[in-house]
């Protein structure tokens, strides 16, 4: 039988991917490239969605040449209809309109955050995992339970990765290739801890209040030379991470769950990877843990989602095949797990019969 | 860790590793009781550990008897040991409410059972709520149903402040309708039966269930519509 083959396009923030793979997760081709804004400064919607328009055509061209495949090879063209930016997202959503036109193909839409959830099974085998998904927008933890990736603690107000970039720029660290990454890189030097508020509401952790307070007391402090630059990301991130690894081990308390997946873009700081296995250690669990190819919004993963539910029988209407910004982990029904689990169902009764 | 200098056990039998404590059953002073020890956790830097585990275990204790102050049920406090981070209190003997709602969910709903948890769980976080106390982590793992009486025991004030804003209530109640929602959409609308008891219980209810209404909609990346 031939193998099924998605086409995927992820703009929901300042990187665009595009991506092809196989249903057994098998990557063919996954670049991506990503607006990057002088130091200081953040990525505006109007500006990146400029820059996805101009770089997506040359995406779509290299993808599948690497994949070496032609377009009637495709099953069905998958895009990210959120949470996001709107002016990015709607770059790929106009794009794959136009091509399952041209191409004649089924269009799928798929959730940001359940194909990152998505991708990090696949890719490291984690079955049942406990995910903390945390990005530059997004800050979750969640677990399967019941048809529906389920969140059982989030940011109540910005995401882990937000405060850490905005804080890059108030030490105007460079914005390649990432600022979370020089934040990580300077983390490593410094020595003294500075006390930072720390702030978890049962599950729910919020950052807000973290950022006023580091920006104001980094400005005070390096000016009194009270301490380095070095020493304020060190603490921010030992702070910031703590209590995320806080809340993941209680949501693992809490649905009696033993191993962690972390995906996102802040997924790949070694640190919280760190952090985060030593506490899996102490519980008898595992952490999987991938690093920036899959770890970074990449085209692949939207695709491979996409073709999870496509082969379960899921399409997108032409008419429906909107963005939103606003758009809910635990809104996705998510099929293939139902399947997965009552195909396990079935396995069992044939063994017993 | 050996407490056997106060007279205080003889052995410890682990029973739950919790996210941050190790729950032992022991004796005290001839009585059944649980040991509760915040453990060191090798994740946090050592400076940030210490702050935290001293904080929660003096806010634990003072919540705990707080809430007793305030007529809901917590298990008696016997012992609070700052050096070996370790409380000690009652054993209360009976299942968790989330235990019961998981039963309920698997083998149909006693709705007479379950109204009368539903309406213990809203008048005791209204007695709390009204007495300036915010549990932090209501969870229906961290409520039990006492196996003689069926009264409910409040447990865990680990996260526990004092707070007579209407927000932190708010927060407090949105936290225990989110794990409802995550962990026993089977069994119904259970928080609407607490939040039906909380307001008959709680003199402050209107202004924090107006609250509850603007917590819901902060929730992130929540679908809107117009």
């Amino acid at each position: 039988m031939k193998k099924m083959i998605a086409l995927g396009f992820e703009g929901s923030a300042n990187k665009i991917g595009v991506g092809v793979v196989t249903l057994d997760g098998t990557i063919l081709s996954n670049p991506r490239h990503t607006y990057i804004t002088p130091p200081g400064q953040g990525f505006l919607p109007r500006e990146t969605a400029q820059h996805h328009l101009q770089h997506v055509l040359p995406l779509i061209k290299s993808a599948l040449k690497a994949a070496q495949i032609t377009p009637d090879e495709i099953d069905c063209l998958c895009y990210t209809k959120g949470p996001g930016m709107g002016a990015p997202l709607q770059v790929s959503a106009v794009v794959v309109r136009v091509l399952s036109q041209l191409w004649k193909k089924h269009i799928v839409a798929v959730n940001h955050c359940v194909a990152h959830i998505e991708m990090g099974r696949i890719v490291t085998g984690a079955d049942d995992p406990v995910v903390l998904y945390v990005s530059g927008g997004n800050t979750q933890v969640i677990a399967y339970s019941e048809g529906r990736y389920r969140i059982f603690g989030e940011t109540i107000d910005i995401a882990v990765g937000n405060c850490l970039d905005r804080f890059a720029r108030v030490l105007t660290l460079s914005n390649d290739p990432s600022p979370g990454y020089n934040i990580e890189q300077l983390a490593k030097k410094g020595e003294q801890f500075i006390d930072i508020p720390y702030v978890v509401k049962g599950m729910d952790v919020s950052f807000s209040g973290i950022l006023s307070y580091i920006e104001a007391t980094a400005v005070e402090k390096l000016k009194n030379n009270e301490c380095t630059p070095a020493d304020l990301c060190y603490s921010l991130q030992e702070t910031l991470f703590a209590m995320l690894v806080e809340i993941t081990e209680r949501a693992m308390a809490h649905c009696d769950k033993k191993d962690v997946l972390i995906v996102g873009g802040v997924g790949c700081n070694e640190r919280l990877q760190e952090m985060m296995r030593i506490m899996c250690s102490e519980r008898g669990g595992k952490l999987f843990a991938t690093d920036d190819r899959y770890c970074v919004d990449n085209g692949a993963m939207i695709a491979y989602t996409g073709l999870l539910a496509y082969a379960h029988g899921t399409s997108t209407p032409l008419e429906e095949s909107t963005f939103t910004q606003r758009f809910r982990t635990d809104e996705v029904e998510a099929i293939w797990r139902i399947k997965e689990e009552s195909s396990e169902v079935d396995g069992l009764m044939d063994e017993s019969a | 860790m050996d407490i056997k200098a106060d007279g205080t056990n003889d052995s410890l039998i682990l029973l739950k590793q919790g996210a941050e404590a190790r729950v032992f059953e022991s004796t005290f002073v001839g009585r059944r009781s649980i040991v509760k020890e915040r453990f060191k956790k090798k994740y946090r830097h050592p400076s940030l550990d210490s702050k935290l585990t001293l904080r929660r275990l003096n806010a634990e204790a003072r919540c705990m008897t707080k809430a007793r102050r305030l007529g809901v049920y917590t298990p008696t406090l016997f012992f609070v040991d700052p050096v070996l981070h370790t409380l000690t209190f009652e054993y209360v003997e009976g299942p968790s409410v989330k235990d019961i709602l998981l039963e309920f969910g698997l083998h149909g709903i006693q709705e007479e059972r379950l109204d009368d948890i539903a309406m213990q769980i809203g008048d005791a976080i209204a007695k709390l709520h009204d007495g300036g106390l915010i549990h932090g982590d209501l969870t229906t793992s961290n409520m039990l149903v006492r196996s003689v009486t069926n009264q409910l025991v409040l447990i865990d004030f680990g996260l526990s402040f004092t707070s007579t804003l209407p927000e932190d209530k708010a927060v407090d109640l949105y936290v225990l309708e989110r794990a409802l929602l995550s962990m026993h959409s089977s069994c119904g609308n259970v928080m609407e039966r607490i939040l039906a008891a909380y307001r008959k219980s709680s003199k402050q209810w209107s202004s924090t269930l107006n609250k509850l209404a603007q917590v819901r909609q902060r929730g992130r990346k929540r679908t809107m519509v117009g």
